[in-house]
């Protein structure tokens, strides 16, 4: 069921150095991760219904209501942001960019099949949007951008011999939020893209790679290089950052 | 069968999604158990992974909301929809 890791974390984490059975700790993580703060549930009957929903208020705009376009979009403005911000970097560009795909959205919006959900419809009109926009700013062939620049690349992870874990309370940090953020964009774009829609905006695997119009086993492939990218980044700088308690102590003290 | 280190490395992300074959998730766990850097490379990087998608950590511009739509109001007049 919808746990919030929030609630659990400390508890649940404790007992992951020595891990029973995976499954006593991933259903919270795997798909029903609590998106806290999150207004759109992203699985069961509420994704349901806001599809649902969705579908009726598309009808509606096409047939003349089109206030309700502001509606519409309010739940995915974010995602649309951080996706021209993936490709960018900068966020006057970014913003730029997830405004005309807003507008681009809604003078195509005849042309959205409610078999497609709406949501990866205008991560890919933003991509779209958002590559054109690079074409157009540079003569350099944006190869770069499509291609994994080396397949046989092999990321390894930072070794650590313990973790202690860092509750989601530490982002409230100026200096962790930092951390966390020049990581990401540090990313290669391509692999910045599919983390960014697989694991911030919790697209599946499959969504993601309609998304980006790449395979299935590509998206794997650049999750997991991404993710594994980000550990060897992120893990020796948040041990640092966040230092445990003393191992010794003096129990007279 | 035993699996090393380096092998269960390339399995993080699978093992972390759930997704990997049941005899490999079965040899990634039996490695876990007797192995520390491997553990605390899966924990950190799930830990990681928490961290990173919490929306404090990147933030809309101020003024995104309103400035957008705006833009989307004058679009919705140009139409006569509004």
């Amino acid at each position: 069921m919808h746990k919030c890791h929030r609630a659990n974390h400390r508890s649940v984490k404790k007992q992951t150095v020595r891990i029973a059975d995976v499954s006593d700790i991933w259903p919270w993580f795997n798909r029903n991760r609590c998106a806290h703060r999150k207004t759109v549930e992203r699985n069961g009957v509420t994704m349901i219904k806001q599809n649902d929903n969705e579908a009726a208020m598309i009808a509606s705009i096409l047939a003349g209501a089109t206030q309700l376009y502001h509606e519409l979009i309010r739940p995915h403005e974010r995602s649309v942001y951080m996706m021209a911000l993936s490709f960018v970097k900068n966020e006057a560009d970014a913003e730029d960019i997830a405004q005309e795909a807003f507008l681009k959205a809604f003078r195509n919006l005849s042309a959205f099949r409610a078999e497609s959900k709406f949501s990866t419809w205008l991560i890919s009109i933003t991509l779209n949007e958002a590559r054109s926009r690079l074409r157009q700013q540079t003569t350099v062939r944006m190869d770069s951008l499509d291609d994994p620049p080396d397949d046989k690349v092999v990321v390894s992870p930072a070794l650590l011999r313990d973790w202690r874990e860092i509750p989601s309370e530490a982002v409230e940090r100026q200096e962790i939020r930092q951390m966390l953020q020049e990581a990401v964009v540090s990313l290669p774009t391509i692999y910045r893209q599919v983390f960014q829609l697989r694991d911030v905006e919790e697209l599946s695997v499959k969504e993601t790679a309609d998304a980006l119009g790449i395979s299935v086993p590509s998206v794997k492939v650049r999750l997991h290089r991404a993710r594994v990218m980000l550990q060897k980044q992120l893990s020796p700088l948040l041990k640092s950052a966040n230092p445990g308690p003393k191992r010794r102590w003096l129990p007279w003290l | 069968m035993v699996i090393e280190c380096k092998h269960v490395w390339g399995y993080i992300s699978d093992y972390l999604d759930a997704s990997l074959p049941e005899d490999i998730r079965q040899l990634v766990q039996k490695h876990l158990e007797h192995c520390e850097i491997c553990s605390a490379i899966l924990d950190s990087t799930r830990n990681i992974l928490i961290l990173t998608a919490d929306e404090r950590v990147f933030e809309l511009p101020i003024g995104f909301s309103e400035r957008l739509h705006a833009r989307i109001e004058l679009e919705l007049q140009g139409t006569g929809g509004g």
